[in-house]
């Protein structure tokens, strides 16, 4: 059995209290293992929580029955079964998530991310890799640098992890031989200055017999390196080397228990803070000084980087969640407009124009992505064209956000990546689901070029001369449901009792403004977009505004609501089953859809997703043009009968 | 420069957990079960928002069945801590006269998988805090610290959303709730460390004292109240014992200890053999996977 590694048993037993005092001075060093199936990750870990002890009796007895059952060692342990968490994967035999083990040393406490090696969850992966200080980079001495190697090191990178360990595992199997260490500790070199990896370090290791994890091998006398558990105890710590960058804090939360108090809560993502010191609030840029550092257990006169901590301000300026509190002579910058490298998480692929929620830090804005400059071809590092990212899939984009944003740059030359104002998540506005991961890596200075305009005469002062107040009437519906039809009836009504109003119809703005848009998602987005600009503009001339657009996709009708005050865009769905708007055909569209000549006709092969909750449904099988125009007047009567 | 401590990052993590919760949910609770683990979550949220109380209530799943000394506890802390104390029973469970000398599993089931549902229901509370750790048990390694559950409380460990760096995505639709475990990823040890450094008050179980003790199905039970069944002729044992997690006495086995220190607690704790979760007659009702499928019916 292992040598008692941690060497403390004999404390514990003996002075408690000693051990304690030293235990609770230890740091905490988070890393990843990644390699490929069957590269011995998870035997690795279980090593390790075996040799620190981390595993119980009873834990052990199971283990021990289990490897003889579904293990994959014959009659030996087979420590990956203890590492194996749900049911499903112990099944299948292989991990598919991220599982977080824990152990200790006599100098570190470790948390552990086991990331899997199988090929489609390069999510699951960059999960793990986001939160690690290190990582360890299994090779199979049998098998070499493998195309998972790489993708996996360029991941590590990407993430911003700066201590790669690449631990050539199995050395048992493969005779102890420097040889065998030392080419493929070359070939891995080479593969890491192409992906921009500075540094590595490469140990020799058996993860099943033990060799070079604590003690050095004595199977490998040729080995003059650190141990693993010693090198993992004395890599530096991002949060540690965070201290020494400018000071910053994303505002979590504004504490106001009365009116004597008001402190700003978050955690300090760099440098450190004490009383007196002199802080800028960003985006606004007002200035102020730390007045207190705010405690349940006393008073504390400095923090630093890594610590939640509640600052008070010594005047009283506007400060809330999502705004950064930063060093005043070094602040961060802020923009709307960013490059940046995305990971796909979603099945659902990427749709340029279309706005997501971009959460970093404690912000969260509404965000739309272009078209990607470019994939990633993470086997070769290879720039494919692109129109779109899928799962897994990693490519770069502009990413444009409704109002600035304070970021950093991700990746530092010099120090460790800053992760907090760096990374970001996007989550689809309708499903809720986390769909992509993002590093911001430069402000593309749009908005700094361009101002808003103020002008005398406001929306309110064009509304009032038309004795209205604007609508945007949003008809949605299938091809051949009537909208057009309704939309043209519903403005002769207001035409007829005075009202100023303006009908944009789908074919007509396909022949000037939005001519150079097809019928693919990303152009249908794009339509929509320009669509809600323009009525937006009528409306803001105040004007009661109608558009009939098939306007398939929720988000882009949510889109066009939310360019508008409350209550002004009335979303009505002229509801016609597919198939009788196909019996009607009117402009002969469905027959050359279902013929193949006609593409992404909606319906047909391109989706249309019926509104939940429109203001005014119209059951065209249940009412006539006429009468549904006349109904959809009467809902609008409230914008000019003002009582 | 100095390196924080374990305990100090896992504090930062913890509290900057529940402020993201207390920013973004619109009903947040916290599940409070007075055991150690939650006496570490109440006093986190109690630093988080100094000095302000936390804003948001306890919740007590009671299933009538705790330990006299669990609901002593309970009741100073909510003084202590100036928080609204919520305290749900499944009437059901109650009308029925559940118990768990006669019903085994379904008492579990009821009193507390179908309580703590019904009991989210019944507050519309969109966001619970539990405190459950990623090290007790095989299949928790791999839950994300915030845990999505539908309508119906239902966890699927397939449709969980990725966790990036220290980003929550705590959106969701109307219905859905959100299980947020802000103790994930500390360890007992640390518990009872951090237990012991910042003298946070804990049910007196946790510490060996001499108690009326019965043997039953190979676990040391403590006689508690006469609601205890004894046959014919059985006297309670005195013992000197103490547990390692608490829950409803008489599903809750003792081991015998003279550890009646915290220092004494820790060092048995890490000179022991056998898992924390060993002493709970929970985890062995349906062999394996037991703790996973409990997870996928809405039990912590």
């Amino acid at each position: 059995m292992a040598k008692p590694v941690y060497e403390t048993d004999a404390l514990i037993a003996e002075d408690i209290d000693a051990y304690l005092e030293q235990h609770q001075n230890k740091s905490l060093l988070r890393f990843i293992t990644c390699g490929s199936v069957d590269d011995g990750k998870s035997t690795l870990i279980g090593r390790l929580l075996y040799d620190s002890k981390m595993i119980f009796e009873d834990q052990l007895a199971a283990l021990e029955s289990d490897s003889k059952r579904i293990g994959t060692q014959g009659q030996d342990i087979d420590f990956a079964l203890l590492v194996d968490g749900l049911a499903a994967e112990r099944e299948q035999g292989i991990t598919i998530d991220v599982a977080y083990r824990f152990f200790t040393t006599q100098k570190r406490k470790f948390i552990v991310a086991d990331c899997p090696g199988h090929e489609q969850y390069t999510r699951n992966m960059v999960t793990g890799a986001s939160t690690a200080d290190l990582a360890v980079i299994l090779v199979d001495t049998r098998k070499g640098v493998l195309p998972q190697t790489r993708r996996h090191s360029y991941l590590v990178h990407l993430l911003g992890i700066r201590n790669i360990v690449l631990a050539v595992n199995k050395m048992d199997l493969a005779a102890y031989s420097q040889q065998v260490f030392d080419d493929i500790v070359a070939d891995y070199q080479e593969f890491a200055q192409e992906i921009g990896v500075k540094a590595f370090t490469a140990i020799p290791i058996s993860g099943f017999r033990g060799d070079n994890i604590i003690d050095p091998s004595a199977n490998m006398p040729w080995y003059k390196g650190a141990q693993l558990v010693d090198h993992l105890e004395t890599v530096e710590l991002d949060v540690t080397s965070n201290q020494s960058k400018p000071f910053r804090m994303p505002v979590q939360w504004v504490n106001r228990p009365d009116l004597d108090f008001r402190g700003f809560s978050g955690l300090i993502s760099s440098g450190r803070i004490k009383t007196g010191d002199p802080i800028r609030i960003l985006p606004s840029g007002k200035q102020s000084t730390i007045a207190k550092i705010a405690a349940m257990d006393g008073q504390v006169d400095q923090a630093v980087a890594g610590q939640s901590v509640t600052l008070c301000l010594a005047d009283e300026v506007d400060c809330s969640r999502g705004d950064v509190i930063a060093a005043a002579d070094a602040p961060p910058e802020t923009a709307d407009q960013f490059e940046s490298t995305l990971v796909w998480m979603a099945e659902d692929a990427l749709i340029p124009g279309r706005a997501y929620w971009l959460k970093l830090a404690s912000q969260t804005v509404s965000a739309t992505l272009q078209k990607p400059k470019y994939q990633i071809n993470i086997n070769n590092m290879e720039h494919l064209a692109s129109k779109t990212l899928e799962l897994n899939d990693i490519g770069v984009a502009t990413v444009t956000t409704d109002r600035d944003v304070v970021f950093e740059a991700y990746e530092s030359e010099s120090c460790s990546a800053n992760k907090a104002l760096g990374g970001f998540i996007l989550i689809d506005k309708l499903t809720n689901a986390t769909i992509a991961a993002g590093m911001l890596h430069f402000a593309l200075h749009r908005a700094q070029n361009i101002h808003w305009q103020a002008v005398d005469i406001t929306r309110e002062a064009h509304a009032l001369q038309k004795s209205q107040s604007p609508r945007l009437l949003w008809f949605t519906g299938l091809s051949g449901s009537g909208k057009s039809t309704i939309a043209n009836l519903v403005e002769k009504k207001l035409h007829a009792l005075g009202r100023h109003s303006f009908l944009l119809d789908g074919d007509n703005v396909r022949h000037g403004l939005n001519k150079d848009l097809g019928f693919t998602d990303a152009d249908r987005i794009e339509n929509i977009r320009r669509i809600g600009e323009v009525a937006k503009l009528m409306a803001d001339a105040g004007l009661i505004v109608l558009t009939a657009f098939i306007s398939p996709f929720r988000a882009e009708r949510e889109m066009a609501r939310k360019m508008l005050p409350d209550g002004e865009f009335i979303e009505i769905h002229i509801d016609t089953p597919l198939s009788v708007a196909e019996e009607r055909d009117v402009k002969g569209l469905y027959k050359k859809a279902r013929s193949g000549e006609l593409k992404n006709f909606t319906g047909i092969d391109s989706p249309y997703e019926a509104p939940e909750y429109p203001d005014i449904h119209v059951d065209t099988t249940q009412m006539g043009a006429d009468e549904a125009a006349e109904l959809i007047v009467e809902r609008i009567r409230g914008a000019w009968n003002i009582p | 420069m100095r390196d924080l401590t374990h305990l100090e990052r896992l504090e930062a993590e913890s509290i900057h957990i529940m402020r993201e919760v207390v920013a973004e949910a619109e009903k947040p609770v916290m599940l409070y079960s007075v055991g150690k683990d939650s006496a570490v979550m109440l006093h986190l949220a109690r630093k988080a928002f100094y000095p302000s109380p936390p804003p948001f209530p306890l919740l007590h799943v009671d299933t009538t069945w705790k330990f006299k000394a669990m609901y002593e506890m309970r009741a100073r802390m909510t003084k202590e801590s100036g928080m609204e104390l919520l305290v749900y029973r499944n009437s059901e469970a109650q009308e029925r006269g559940i118990n768990p000398f006669d019903h085994g599993p379904l008492h579990t089931d009821m009193w507390k998988t179908e309580g703590l549902k019904q009991a989210l229901t019944h507050y519309g509370f969109d966001a619970a805090f539990g405190g459950a750790r990623r090290d007790e048990e095989k299949s928790r390694a791999k839950e994300r610290i915030f845990s999505f559950r539908s309508a119906n409380h239902r966890w699927d460990p397939k449709n969980q959303r990725p966790e990036l760096w220290n980003l929550y995505n705590a959106r969701k639709a109307k219905g859905e709730s959100i299980r947020v475990f802000p103790i994930s990823n500390w360890t007992e040890l640390d518990i009872w460390q951090y237990i012991q450094i910042n003298d946070i008050p804990i049910v007196p179980l946790y510490l060996a004292a001499p108690r009326p003790t019965v043997e039953r199905d190979g676990l040391l039970l403590m006689v508690d109240d006469d609601r205890f069944p004894l046959a014919d002729g059985e006297v309670p044992v005195e013992r000197s014992i103490r547990f390692r997690t608490l829950g409803c006495y008489p599903l809750t086995g003792a081991i015998e200890s003279e550890a009646a220190t915290l220092s004494e607690v820790i060092q048995e704790m890490l000179l022991t053999t056998t898992s924390e979760r060993q002493g709970r007659a929970i985890d062995k009702d349906a062999g394996d996977a037991s703790m996973e499928k409990k997870k996928q019916e809405g039990y912590f």
